[in-house]
């Protein structure tokens, strides 16, 4: 009994303890980014040239900025992945829709009309303007929508049928996006052009340029912490122990009265939505939504990310998210023309990241199915089967 | 415990009587799109349908693939479509390259045939060793886990691709007879018959080394229950093996085929074709071959009709069609036209 009671003393105490670290969690990361966004505002430019060369060509900012968007849309792919356990082969569509929100409600497309709010653009320019920080909220809220859409119907069936339904849903929303130059007339999309430039992030009155990238730093690494959060959080929560149980075994969660489909489509619509913020934000970045830059290789490239950095660990994932980001942007290149200069070769290095995220998605798999920075549940899962002596059972 | 199953039942009848009024709805609509169609133009409709049935008969080629390797180890090999992509390289270089065929001759025929059994055999092999070394060891992995692997092989196949074929897409002179023929006013060109000459042998041999031969009987016992199948004395693993190897060679086909028929290959063609071939695998019930042959050909005819009728979508939005058609079916029947309800194993 004793004995007992000191255990159930010892799991409280360390919950407390959890709960809290979830909020140390976000405040260290934001000190970092703060860190992060002081070096490169005011440090880099006093270093000697030398260095921030080094820097521009090894860690230039736009990489930066654009690893965080990254890190956004893996966190949203995460939740539906790594806590839900549903594999999702089509984000791309969300962070698309994302971008087109960006792209209808943040500038001059549609010149049938002239709305303003709280934009940054000026007041006599037509076309749709509001807010950066209320697209935020529309592109994530259409998202959530389109995600209960595909989901409710869907998330019925077996977890690769699954899967498939996702992929197809990927493949169909950038060719709505493509072909969206003339649907009955009207113009959706600009086709193929696409849909530049956006507006600039900023309050009235302060607008921030295009190429602000140390403020932009900011606000991404503020919605990454955001994010960080929100995933720490619903992990914790009610919801996030309803998605862990599915992900571990469907029948017994439902057995233990969680409505199957209700917290599906929650992980549904929050994925959703997060990709959407991330569409949102990837728009600011490139300052414009191009159809074409939308594909599967996307939807792949996330998912690596999630698995490589461990599904279900938030900070797996944004390290797997941050690596990969910059292996596929700056570091593939850069280390191919360092080995290029010095062994004297001429091999093209950005081609083989087919070879490598192929390669990486195979051999995390075979060998270390939990990713770099495992979540322990979740490890325990994917080896289950791999102890058990018998040949029977064993069918999931 | 009553009342539950009261709300189910209702439930599940009104599920039904939905499902049902939307497929007659959708039936209506379809016929009468048809309709008009033929009425404004029958020969562009008759074209239309010859174009699409003939990719159709390609697109089944590769939904036996998925569906034999479904039926058997319960997994969707993404990879599959890359394969009949290597297929088709393949034969280009053999065809092409090796032997330096560009036109018809006797000698081209010799060439012709020797590159089909050389195709097949190599994407056998090749099938077979990306069981070997990316899927076996996943077999009792949840399900996740060989879904992300095949995705990682598909991944490495289009590497192969690209570093083969080149970055954009390459065209080939065919070594079939050129020409065609016209029968009142809608024009067949050969190539299309040698294609179904071809494939129409290779279906039916398929068809009888599953439902007719020893190995045949062990693939059907090791899909319904593998540790069952063992206790019979099956070697579990290599009818499985033998599987990925049927699979491999019809893709390798149907990488010959598509090659010599289309004049065509580039390193993403297998992306776009897998997973039209594994819808029609889907839409006539996933584990049926007769259900992947027909939702082929009846993909391949949604297709070419919605690409050449004078009242259609057009070509850009093809694969809209095809994966709006998938979605629909995953959501209210996924089972397929042919496919019998299974209840899930726990």
């Amino acid at each position: 009994m004793a004995i007992k009671l000191r255990v159930g003393k010892a799991k409280k105490e360390k919950a407390v303890k959890k709960s809290t670290s979830q909020k140390q969690w976000t405040i260290g990361f934001l000190i970092a980014a703060v860190i992060i966004w002081t070096f490169y505002t005011f440090i880099m430019y006093r270093l000697p040239f030398d260095i921030q060369q080094v820097f521009q060509h090894w860690l230039p900012p736009t990489t930066v900025n654009e690893a965080l968007v990254w890190v956004i849309c893996a966190l949203g792919l995460n939740i539906v992945v790594g806590y839900a356990g549903l594999l999702d082969l089509g984000f791309v569509a969300f962070w698309a829709i994302g971008g087109y929100s960006a792209g209808w409600f943040m500038s001059s497309f549609f010149r049938q009309v002239n709305v303003h709010v709280l934009s940054t653009a000026k007041a006599e320019s037509p076309g749709i303007h509001i807010s950066f920080w209320g697209v935020i909220f529309i592109g994530g809220l259409i998202c959530a929508a389109f995600g209960i859409i595909i989901g409710a119907p869907t998330l019925r069936l077996k977890s690769d049928y699954l899967a498939l339904v996702t992929l197809g849903f990927g493949e169909i929303i950038p060719q709505v996006f493509t072909n969206g130059e003339n649907i009955a007339g009207f113009n959706m999309s600009n086709g193929t052009k696409g849909i530049s430039p956006v507006d600039n992030i900023g309050v009235p009155g302060k607008a921030l340029g295009p190429f602000d990238f140390s403020w932009k730093f900011f606000i991404f690494a503020l919605l990454t912490a955001m994010m960080i959060f929100v995933s720490l959080r619903l992990r914790k929560g009610r919801l996030g122990r309803a998605w862990l149980a599915i992900r571990e075994d469907e029948l017994a969660a439902s057995m233990m009265g969680v409505p199957l489909m209700r917290t599906k489509l929650a992980a549904y619509a929050v994925g959703a939505f997060t990709g959407g913020i991330g569409g949102v934000a990837f728009a600011t970045h490139v300052n414009g939504v191009f159809a074409d830059r939308f594909n599967f290789s996307i939807s792949i490239i996330l998912l690596a990310m999630v698995v490589l950095g461990g599904m279900g660990n938030v900070w797996g994932v944004m390290v797997g998210a941050l690596l990969v980001a910059w292996v596929n942007s700056t570091g593939l290149p850069s280390l191919g023309e360092l080995v290029n200069t010095t062994f004297n070769l001429n091999i093209n290095f950005p081609s083989y990241n087919f070879l490598l995220f192929g390669g990486v998605l195979i051999l995390m798999m075979l060998f270390k199915r939990e990713g770099m920075i495992p979540e322990s549940r979740l490890k325990a899962i994917l080896h289950e089967a791999d102890d058990t002596s018998s040949n029977l059972g064993g069918h999931h | 415990m009553s009342i539950f199953a009261k709300g189910y039942q209702a439930r599940k009848i009104r599920r039904r009587y939905l499902e049902r009024t939307l497929g007659s709805i959708a039936s209506v609509l379809i016929i009468f799109w048809l309709t008009i169609n033929f009425i404004k133009s029958p020969s562009q409709f008759f074209q239309a349908s010859i174009i699409g049935l003939s990719n159709g008969v390609l697109y089944a080629l590769i939904a036996l693939g998925y569906t034999l390797v479904y039926g058997i180890i319960e997994l969707i090999n993404f990879a599959h479509g890359d394969l009949f992509m290597l297929g088709a390289v393949f034969s280009a270089n053999f065809i092409a390259i090796w032997f330096g065929k560009s036109s018809s001759s006797p000698g081209a025929w010799l060439v012709f045939f020797g590159c089909l059994i050389c195709v097949m055999s190599v994407s056998a092999g090749v099938n077979v060793g990306i069981e070997r070394f990316a899927y076996r060891k996943l077999r009792r992995a949840p399900k996740l886990a060989p879904l992300i692997t095949a995705v990682g092989v598909s991944f490495v196949l289009q590497f192969i691709g690209l570093r083969w074929n080149g970055s954009g897409p390459k065209t080939w002179n065919s070594v079939l007879p050129p020409g065609q023929f016209e029968i009142s006013g809608v024009t067949i060109a050969y190539t299309t018959l040698y294609a179904i000459a071809i494939t129409l042998p290779l279906l039916i041999l398929m068809t009888w080394i599953v439902t007719r031969t020893r190995q045949g009987k062990a693939m059907r016992a090791t899909a319904q229950d593998q540790d069952a199948a063992r206790l019979m004395g099956i070697n579990v693993d290599r009818t499985i093996s033998f599987t990925f190897a049927l699979g491999g060679a019809l893709a390798g086909a149907a990488g010959l085929i598509f090659q010599q028929t289309r004049g065509l290959t580039s390193y993403n063609l297998g992306y776009q074709l897998g997973l039209i071939a594994f819808t029609s695998a889907v839409m006539g019930g996933i584990g049926s071959l007769q259900g992947a042959v027909l939702g082929a050909l009846l993909i391949g005819l949604i297709q070419g009709l919605n690409d050449g009728l004078p009242i259609g979508l057009g070509q850009q939005w093809s694969q809209t069609v095809v994966f709006s058609i998938l979605i629909l079916l995953m959501a209210f029947r996924p089972t397929g036209l042919l496919g019998k309800p299974v209840t899930e194993k726990v």
